[in-house]
């Protein structure tokens, strides 16, 4: 590996998208939860779930705060790092990026208004509608986002002419063909990978016996109840990304797969290693699957790596990614699943140590499997950044600052996450659940013995 | 209207907005380090946080929305300025990140303590510092591309009197702009010391304003004469700036009027940096960026106008119930709510 500017402009790309996706995807989901919780809690009366918005609202200003920062980051670093990318694409993907920041200009504006104004409206829905705006928002802005992703890789309404972009239709590009797939895909990780996050929190309350049961068990049957729900979408989503992939870009599935040769009834790899023969090792073989996820046909045809020319060819190592990614998206469908039927035999207690730790493992893996997909997706479009037009090197900067800039902003980020840490635990700690409750609503205090 | 016109005269009002609303910001952060070291921040630091506190996000917004509006419309910006700009913008976004986070950090999680009330207040004059830099470039003479690589010229920059000069407007202006909003807002909420020391700090500050700007005037005739000799043409703007300053010094000094005070300072600085915008015209980076020639293809340039139409029908509504729930109702700013 040489260190170029080319590698460094790759990795502090990398590094901001990896720290700035856990924040997005947190931005994404929390409205979504807060929204759910205040509305039940206005329903059934139930002042506690009223409490699980507050609280949750409390937490998401602070990773809201590391978003918007780092968001900013990226909007200015994709010019600043890919100028040749932003000067060529710019002409067709401008509209979503636009389009992104008013969705952001909206949400902003709601959330301000939310944050700020629990008790002061006299209709008991009123301060609950302000929070639609920001589900709307936050869910509209990661459409917008994944259609740019999504242009990447698989270039559409334009022509070429002369090395420049021509009867260029801006709608067509944002409708290229990966991005319905995509954008479900994505919107389905988000929502599920928190409500995971906030399973997680509620399983090691739980653990830690400190009080609030009641509390902490309504949170946790609402979240593990979602997770079920959009694991299984996210699920069909990827499933769907794959049989794109298939069609339109088989190098990516190829290298994930290690489909070396075009084959009918492929076998799926799991796991394994290469060899020195580059043969594939001590993995698992389902076999016919990966013409299943291909086509949805155990005997259909799907195109190997050789069809591709080698300087083509992506690093095989996302095969790792693909895999781990896959293993979590099955391993939460199964926890919450568990979890659901268990929970219907009444005499049956479902909070068991083991499977409150197999719940507060579920946010930590699930943020992981994000940023495993989305390391596959990125890298396993190398080497073109605009996937058949330019290559990642013909796109980035050719300043060689770039390498103090890289480890200015890995400083930035090191301070910026242990602060947030350091906060929230604050945050929280010095004010937990059982305290808040005895204080705003000490009637509920009969019950929490169950 | 062609459509480089249009798009150009958006984005400049956008900056406009971006330039007042992080002014207030930015000049508070510096004012509340200020208070506190001059052992007065019992006076004025809760009005200040109490305005800021919800507001800080949009504010970012309108500095994204420039950008990105930019780039979108002339798309050769990300080539010339994305390629110079690298390290003074990097700069300027780690400041930005540590001074978003003092809200998150500071303001929900535990007491001030002084290292941060300091970064922020450094990071409010450094910020506008690192980004007015830009304005340095577009003047020319800094930036030049040869054999497809584009490089600035980082010594001539930072020995240049056009670039000091501009960094220090940029930064007495904050301080102007932000000590007459907080005026009106402490009249608003009936709080008289505060307003009596922010009334103090807007009649100190409006006088470096003055002097700044015309000193920026010397130092552009030497640099861009095209440039200087537009904006002599256009004296008549400049007169108008020269004469809302006059009459929001004239209210501040009296003593009344703070809300129509702080309308004239906006005045003042709209037609101002109007002027200075359409002098430069039809440059966006002299002599690289010609507006027409870089300007997108004419499908983009038409889904972006419409976006943008669009977008503000749904903004203008939210913004305004924004600012009648903290600007404006008059009970939230005196903190009964
Ligand atoms: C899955 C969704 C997703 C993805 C793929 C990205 N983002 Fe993001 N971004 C969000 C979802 C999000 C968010 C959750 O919506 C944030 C977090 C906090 C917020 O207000 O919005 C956000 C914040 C955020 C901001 C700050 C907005 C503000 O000032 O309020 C900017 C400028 C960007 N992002 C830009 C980008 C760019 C240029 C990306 C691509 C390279 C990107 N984001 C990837
Ligand atoms: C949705 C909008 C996105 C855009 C426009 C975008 C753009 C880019 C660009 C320009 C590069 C550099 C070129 C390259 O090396 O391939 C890149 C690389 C990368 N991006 Fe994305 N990205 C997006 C989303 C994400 C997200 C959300 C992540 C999640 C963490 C991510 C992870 C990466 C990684 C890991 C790389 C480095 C790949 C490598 O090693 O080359 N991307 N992306
Ligand atoms: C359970 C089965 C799953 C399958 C079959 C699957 C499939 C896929 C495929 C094929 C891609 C590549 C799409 C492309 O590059 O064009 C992908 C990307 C991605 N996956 Fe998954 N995935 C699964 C689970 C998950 C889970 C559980 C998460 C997170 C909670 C997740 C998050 C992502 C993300 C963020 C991307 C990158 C965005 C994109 O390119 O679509 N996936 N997935």
């Amino acid at each position: 590996m040489e260190f170029d500017t080319v590698m460094v402009s790759r990795l502090i790309t990398a590094m901001t998208l990896i720290f700035h996706i856990v924040f997005a995807t947190l931005g994404v989901g929390v409205p979504l939860f807060i929204s759910l919780a205040e509305l039940i809690g206005i329903k059934k009366k139930d002042n506690h779930y009223i409490l699980l918005a507050k609280r949750w609202s409390r937490g998401f200003v602070i990773t809201v705060a590391i978003g918007v920062v780092t968001g900013t980051a990226i909007a200015l670093q994709l010019s600043l790092v890919w100028p040749n990318f932003m000067q060529l694409a710019g002409n067709v993907i401008a509209l979503p990026l636009f389009m992104e920041v008013f969705a952001f200009f909206f949400e902003a504006i709601f959330l301000g208004i939310y944050l700020y104004t629990w008790d002061r409206f006299k209709g008991k829905y009123t301060h609950w509608l302000i929070s639609l705006p920001v589900v709307f928002g936050a869910g509209i802005s990661a459409v917008f986002i994944t259609t740019v992703n999504s242009f990447m890789n698989s270039p559409d309404g334009f022509t070429m002419d002369n090395g420049e972009f021509a009867a260029v239709n801006p709608i067509e590009a944002m409708l290229n063909p990966s991005a319905p797939t995509r954008i479900a895909h994505v919107l389905g990780g988000s929502y599920l990978t928190v409500a995971a996050i906030l399973a997680t929190i509620a399983a090691i309350a739980l653990l830690r016996k400190k009080g609030a049961a009641s509390y902490h068990k309504k949170a946790l049957k609402m979240t593990v109840a979602s997770i079920f729900i959009f694991s299984v979408l996210t699920a069909i989503a990827g499933d769907l990304s794959a049989k794109y992939l298939a069609e339109h870009q088989p190098e990516k599935l190829a290298a994930a797969e290690w489909h070396f040769e075009t084959e009918e009834n492929a076998d799926l790899v799991l796991f394994g290693w290469l060899n020195e023969e580059n043969e594939v090792v001590g993995e698992i073989r389902l076999p016919g699957f990966l013409s299943f996820l291909a086509h949805g046909n155990f005997a259909s045809e799907v195109t190997g790596l050789e069809a591709t020319p080698e300087d083509e060819r992506p690093p095989l190592w996302v095969h790792y990614m693909f895999d781990l990614m896959v293993s979590i998206g099955m391993f939460l469908i199964g926890i919450s699943l568990l979890y659901l039927l268990l929970s219907k035999f009444k005499r049956w207690n479902v909070h068991k140590n083991w499977m409150l730790w197999l719940l507060a493992i579920s946010g930590p893996l699930a943020m992981l499997a994000v940023e495993f997909g989305w390391v596959y997706a990125e890298v396993g479009r190398q080497p073109w950044i605009l996937r058949g037009y330019m290559t990642v090197d013909e796109a980035a900067t050719s300043s060689p600052y770039i390498v103090h800039m890289f480890f200015m902003f890995l400083l930035l980020y090191i301070v910026l996450g242990t602060l947030f840490a350091i906060t929230l635990r604050k945050l929280f700690k010095d004010n937990p659940a059982e305290v808040e409750l005895e204080k705003h609503y000490p009637e509920l205090r009969e019950g929490e013995t169950k | 209207m062609s459509y480089e016109l249009i798009g150009i005269s958006v984005l400049w009002l956008f900056l406009y907005g971006y330039i007042i609303v992080a002014s207030v910001d930015f000049g508070a952060g510096f004012f509340a380090f200020y208070a506190k070291v001059t052992k007065r921040e019992h006076v004025v630091n809760k009005l200040i946080s109490r305005y800021l506190s919800p507001v800080w996000e949009v504010t970012n917004v309108f500095l994204v929305f420039f950008i990105v509006g930019i780039v979108g419309f002339f798309p050769d910006t990300a080539y010339y300025y994305g390629s110079a700009l690298l390290v003074p913008a990097s700069f300027a976004l780690v400041l930005i990140a540590i001074r978003g986070s003092f809200y998150a950090f500071e303001n929900y999680g535990s007491k001030q303590s002084n290292v941060y009330m300091f970064l922020y207040g450094a990071t409010g004059l450094l910020i506008p510092a690192a980004l007015s830099v830009a304005f340095t470039l577009s003047e020319g003479g800094f930036i030049s591309e040869a054999n497809g690589v584009v490089s600035l010229d980082h010594w001539k920059l930072f020995t240049s009197g056009l670039n000091w000069s501009i960094v220090a407007l940029a930064i007495v202006s904050i301080l102007f702009i932000s000590a007459s909003f907080l005026t009106y807002y402490a009249s608003r909420a009936n709080d008289q010391p505060a307003l009596q020391l922010v009334r103090k700090w807007a009649l100190f500050w409006a006088t470096p304003t003055i002097i700044m700007a015309l000193t920026t005037m010397i130092a552009l005739s030497q640099n861009n004469e095209r440039h200087y000799n537009n904006m002599l043409d256009l004296w008549w703007i400049f007169g108008l700036s020269v004469a809302f300053f006059l009459l929001s010094l004239a209210l501040l000094y009296m003593g009344k009027n703070y809300g129509l005070a702080f309308i004239a300072v906006m005045l003042q600085f709209f037609f101002a940096f109007f002027g200075y915008g359409m002098a430069q015209y039809p440059y966006l980076l002299d002599p690289y960026i010609h507006i027409a020639s870089s300007v997108t293809n004419e499908s983009m340039a038409i889904a972006l106008i419409a976006a943008f139409i669009g977008g503000l029908l749904m903004l203008v509504p939210s913004l305004i119930l924004l600012m009648r729930l903290f600007l404006f109702d008059a009970d939230y700013a005196k903190g009964k709510k």
